[in-house]
């Protein structure tokens, strides 16, 4: 991203709230809190260094100002760029620019929900709009399944290949021991559910869970006296191609093509210098799009490039380690769980299913109905 | 630029419950613009035309909705031959028959005590 310094910030702590269901009564900024605790024991920063926050949810609207309330500070620095599932992403860029100005040292990104316990209804607030709402689609589900629709037509992608992506996401989970699920997944498994929105089954859509956590950025510099070794800030990049499904100009091309070329521009990389690839699997289609778009396939040809176990362990690409927004947990927005992943890649601490002498991992995270799209590449201390 | 009497939504609802498909044209810009607008996405500009579409167009995506309760629908986007893209379902056919590329014909749907909106059925040959 144009301004920005390879390098300058790195995220130093890393951790998920609870997840999957938690405590009846919990409220999101409970989950955002415990994130923190854990996040600032992983660093071993303390509540009183923080001096920037961020976060984003759903359920709340000025949420901001409820974690500082519920955190007892007056941070230097605010943000709370919301924008679906991606906000994260943002918010990485947006610490490090505060950072790199002096504006706050020691930023701190939280995200909760708890969609699961109160239903995704209480959850999130309904829009109407007068172009769209009429005909009822089942959103976001819906949304992306017309994606899909235009994807399958014109390059001939077929469900056995989007059910390949949920195959390989739940063989990642089998090896995560924080994932939502625990059984195996076969393509057959995932024809035969029961369909939601054509193409997409329920196993093509990620899972209704609640969720959250937190990360810690603070400059390079400051960096090098914490706890585990960094995960340096290599490159940012973010697009905003539309808000709703109608308006997306081209349904296979999304606004990762932009995202993904500024930020392997920042980090002067490419794709083939990726270890670890953790994209925002909201839908078994997001995954071959992103792929494409972020370089790793040619336009057309994700369907082939996910299928025969390529992207499950022990394949040629490590995607979605953790299980992903299919398998592992989705709690809504789910881009701060991506960026949690990719730094313990980066640290080796994935047990099971740790991508050997994994060096540079990318976090990319999807918003809205591919609407808002960020890539984060992150680099080990041997990176910079 | 001038106040606004008649907001963009209500002048293509007037022009729907007349049976109409209403859409704005851009002078200059040289193309259509949707949904209705103040201003124009392409240059910034006030100045947007109001047209009626000749109700033509192709499905540019779709998909079926299977509810929890009740039977499949149909959800897709349908270009209309004037350049613009809206949400919409084909009718008359079973939800899962609409095909990419099918060419459909604009009518008008009033569902009871609501506003009408634009429904398409097969127009082949069109």
């Amino acid at each position: 991203m144009d301004g920005l310094k390879r390098g300058s910030a790195a995220i130093v702590g890393v951790a998920e709230s609870d997840l999957g269901q938690v405590a009846d009564g919990m409220s999101v900024v409970d989950l955002m809190a415990q994130g923190t605790r854990r996040a600032l024991d992983d660093c071993g920063l303390s509540l009183k260094d923080i001096d920037g926050l961020f976060c984003a949810t759903a359920q709340s609207r000025l949420s901001v100002l409820g974690l500082a309330e519920y955190l007892g500070i007056d941070p230097k620095f605010i943000g709370s760029t919301i924008v679906g599932g991606s906000s994260f992403e943002f918010h990485v860029a947006h610490a490090m620019g505060a950072i790199a100005l002096g504006l706050c040292n020691v930023a701190l990104i939280a995200y909760g929900s708890t969609q699961r316990t109160i239903g995704r209804k209480q959850a999130s607030m309904r829009e109407v709009n007068p172009y769209e709402t009429p005909f009822k689609p089942f959103l976001p589900s819906s949304a992306y399944a017309l994606a899909a629709s235009r994807h399958m037509h014109q390059f001939g992608t077929t469900r056995e290949q989007l059910a390949a992506v949920a195959v390989a996401a739940r063989q990642w989970a089998l090896l995560n021991p924080a994932a939502w699920e625990k059984k195996p997944l076969s393509i057959a498994d995932v024809l035969s559910s029961r369909m939601v929105s054509y193409p997409f089954t329920v196993r093509d859509c990620c899972l209704v869970t609640d969720g959250g956590g937190a990360i810690i950025v603070t400059s390079a510099e400051r960096a090098k006296s914490l706890k585990k070794p960094p995960a340096y800030v290599l490159g940012c990049g973010h697009s905003v191609t539309h808000a709703n499904i109608t308006s997306m100009p081209d349904l296979t091309a999304t606004g990762a093509l932009t995202s993904g070329k500024a930020a392997y521009a920042m980090a002067g990389l490419g794709p083939a210098d990726i270890d670890a690839v953790e994209l925002y699997d909201a839908f078994t289609i997001n995954t071959i799009l992103f792929l494409e778009d972020l370089g790793f396939c040619k336009k057309g040809e994700g369907g082939a490039f996910v299928s025969d176990g390529r992207i499950a362990p022990g394949g040629s690409l490590a995607v979605n380690t953790n299980g992903g927004g299919l398998s592992y947990c989705h709690p809504g927005m789910y881009g701060l769980l991506l960026l949690i992943e990719a730094v313990r890649q980066l640290r080796g601490e994935c047990g099971a299913r740790q991508v050997k002498d994994c060096e540079v991992a990318m976090a990319h995270g999807n918003g809205g109905v591919l609407s808002s799209q960020a890539t984060v590449i992150l680099g080990a201390p041997a990176t910079l | 630029m001038p106040s606004i009497q008649n907001s963009p939504l209500k002048t293509y609802l007037d022009h729907l419950s007349r049976g109409e498909l209403a859409y704005q044209f851009s002078p200059e810009a040289g193309r259509a613009v949707f949904y209705p607008r103040v201003i124009c996405p392409f240059t910034g500009s006030a100045k947007l035309e109001w047209r009626v579409s000749k109700g033509l167009g192709t499905v540019y995506a779709t998909t079926v909705v299977h509810p929890a309760e009740g039977k499949p629908f149909n959800v897709a986007l349908i270009d209309c031959d004037e350049g613009f893209r809206l949400m919409s379902r084909v009718e008359d056919i079973a939800p899962e028959a609409v095909r990419i590329g099918q060419r459909v014909r604009f009518r008008v749907h009033t569902p009871s005590g609501d506003d009408p909106y634009p429904v398409f059925t097969p127009a082949e040959g069109a």
